[in-house]
């Protein structure tokens, strides 16, 4: 362990750290909206959860730092199925309605709470986030979220995304297959806030509002809704420019929203739509030889087409 | 107690009322467009912000202000329609709620950068309106003279949009477009126009809504819109999206019932609670209480 940490200097390593966690974040969002088409505009909620979970495991019980992330990332799970459940019966804009109206409930629940600070917040949240743990971590996500987009199950998803009336005719449980999805993705999302509270160390209830969620919808969008490739490339574009610019963060939210419009009406499947790393595969075999059929390579039998 | 809670009923419709205001544009776009406009809620911060820039540095009459700040926003929503909707009008939905987002996000960004962070504050009730006297009813409750205002305001243009719907022929062409988009084009309704006066007519509600808050509360802040348009599309959907009554009523009912929160002294939750209530209607009746259910065609 530790193979990465201290090659770079503190403050690149730290941008590289928080590149990491926002890919993490926006490949839970991925799923939920990109590659299922629901929207969800409290993805921030459910790294809020994460956050606070692992930081009262870690401050309070002494708990490993792998145990504080999994139990972040499972109880933002829980709390995906519980809101999920209800929820997920509702078409499109409902949902992003009641995930909006959970993350605002919570933002107010939070601050009431003495026990977990209030609106002064959390402090002192020991710091365990090395560049090296963020990388595995996000390597493990990127693997097998490239994994359930070539499964049954991912297949499912982007059938229920095209038509679900369709696809519930072909026999796809869209209720069934959108929760385990949605909580899937909320894992996701707590296991990046757990990243994320044992970076910046101070947990407040206003870092996890509306804003936030956008922030991660726009790297979303911006990459490509539904394309794992364009997922990492709009969180690292759209992480690491601001910080080495250092915008303000009015202008930086300006441009957002200009960018969120622009982006749908000029290329609604962002920089990289419909792009996945098997297709990158396939081209660069035929660059490579040319007039060759790309091999076929284990682990990648199931994509259909 | 009881006078207490007489008093927080009267603020309770005295808010409400403007929630139904801009409920209205909300479930006015929705029944023709099926979008939630997520701007909905910074064009009623914009007219805010216009009728109190008009009463301040222009030093306009009050009543020239609230029609002024209706006229800008009026015009702003077109455009915004024709920029940001219009363009996505055949494409998903999901595409056309992102594109809805990005325009709140900007506006509200924007007027942090032209106003600032910092609230600004209306002038006083005195010096641009008259002084502010109360009222006693029954059994204690108060009411003042600003209350009445709000609340005929409301009620005067609520009546006559209702008018407008039901009577005039641009009223029926709404209807008709909203009944059946296509079916209404075929007919010769020039659809493109009707879903401008739409956003024009719900755009310039929002604005008297937000002349009308802001000389409620006295402060405009270029966050404001964000919780209002939310519980404004609360109370939309609470009425039955896309009826016109429903959002008259649930504007209502929802500024009763979060002023009530208040008065059992669970203010620190009043957010949550607009928000509970709004959850808990999507489960029980997605319809709403005056929503008709459409039947979802392959």
């Amino acid at each position: 362990m530790g193979l990465l940490d201290g090659l770079l200097p503190a403050y690149y390593e730290s941008i590289l750290i928080t590149v990491g966690i926002y890919i993490i974040l926006a490949l839970g969002l991925n799923l939920i909206t990109g590659v299922t088409g629901q929207l969800n505009l409290g993805h921030a909620a459910y790294m809020c959860i994460g956050a606070y979970t692992s930081a009262i495991m870690s401050m309070h019980y002494g708990m490993p730092f792998i145990v504080a992330i999994l139990a972040g990332g499972l109880l933002a799970a829980a709390f995906g199925v519980v809101i999920g459940y209800p929820t997920l019966r509702l078409t499109g804009d409902y949902l992003a309605i009641c995930t909006l109206g959970f993350g605002e409930i919570l933002k107010s629940v939070l601050y009431n709470v003495p026990a977990v600070g209030g609106a002064m917040g959390l402090a002192g949240i020991p710091p365990k986030t090395t560049l090296t743990i963020v990388f595995i971590v996000m390597i493990i996500v990127i693997i097998s979220m490239v994994r359930v987009e070539s499964s049954r199950f991912g297949r499912a998803l982007v059938a229920i995304r095209e038509d679900e009336i369709a696809a519930e005719c072909n026999g796809i449980n869209a209720t069934k297959y959108k929760l385990q999805m949605f909580s899937l993705g909320c894992f996701i999302a707590g296991i990046g806030g757990a990243l994320w509270a044992h970076k910046i160390m101070v947990l407040q209830p206003r870092d996890f509002g509306f804003l936030k969620s956008i922030e991660i919808l726009n790297m979303v969008v911006l990459g490509g809704l539904g394309s794992i490739p364009g997922t990492i490339l709009g969180a690292t574009v759209l992480t690491s420019i601001p910080e080495i610019l250092r915008f303000s963060s009015e202008y930086r939210m300006l441009l957002y929203g200009a960018l969120l419009v622009a982006m749908m009406i000029f290329r609604p499947h962002g920089l990289m739509g419909g792009v996945s790393f098997n297709s990158i595969a396939k081209r660069g075999m035929r660059w490579l030889k040319p007039g060759d059929k790309p091999d076929d390579k284990p682990g990648q039998k199931g994509m259909g087409g | 107690m009881l006078s207490n809670l007489l008093v927080q009923l009267i603020n309770g419709i005295a808010l409400g009322s403007t929630y139904a205001l801009i409920a209205l544009g909300y479930t006015m776009v929705y029944g023709i467009i099926l979008l939630i406009n997520f701007a909905h809620g910074e064009i009623f911060m914009a007219g805010a912000f216009v009728g109190l820039m008009l009463v301040t540095v222009f030093k306009v009459h009050i009543i020239f202000a609230f029609l002024g700040a209706m006229l800008f926003c009026m015009i702003m929503g077109v455009i915004i329609e024709k920029i940001a909707y219009k363009p996505l009008r055949r494409s998903t939905r999901l595409a056309a709620l992102i594109s809805a987002i990005g325009v709140s996000i900007f506006l509200s960004n924007l007027a942090n950068l032209v106003f600032g962070a910092k609230p600004t504050t209306f002038p006083p009730t005195e010096e641009i309106l008259f002084k502010i006297q109360t009222y006693e009813l029954i059994a204690g409750a108060q009411i003042t003279n600003l209350q009445i205002l709000t609340i005929v305001t409301s009620a005067v243009l609520m009546v006559c949009l209702q008018y407008f719907i039901k009577k005039s022929r641009i009223g029926k062409a709404m209807r008709a477009t909203s009944q059946d988009y296509d079916t209404a084009a075929l007919m010769g309704v020039n659809v493109n126009r009707i879903i401008s006066y739409t956003f024009a007519i719900g755009s310039s509600l929002a604005a008297a809504g937000g002349v009308l808050v802001g000389i409620y509360f006295g402060v405009v802040k270029y966050n404001m819109g964000f919780m209002v348009g939310l519980k404004a599309f609360t109370a939309a959907v609470l009425g039955g999206i896309g009826s016109i009554p429903g959002a008259m009523f649930g504007g209502l009912l929802l500024g009763i019932g979060e002023m009530l929160a208040v008065a059992l002294g669970l203010s620190s939750y009043r957010d949550a609670i607009a928000f509970g209530i709004l959850i808990l209607v999507l489960l029980i009746k997605p319809t709403g209480l005056f929503g008709t259910q459409i039947q979802k065609k392959v």
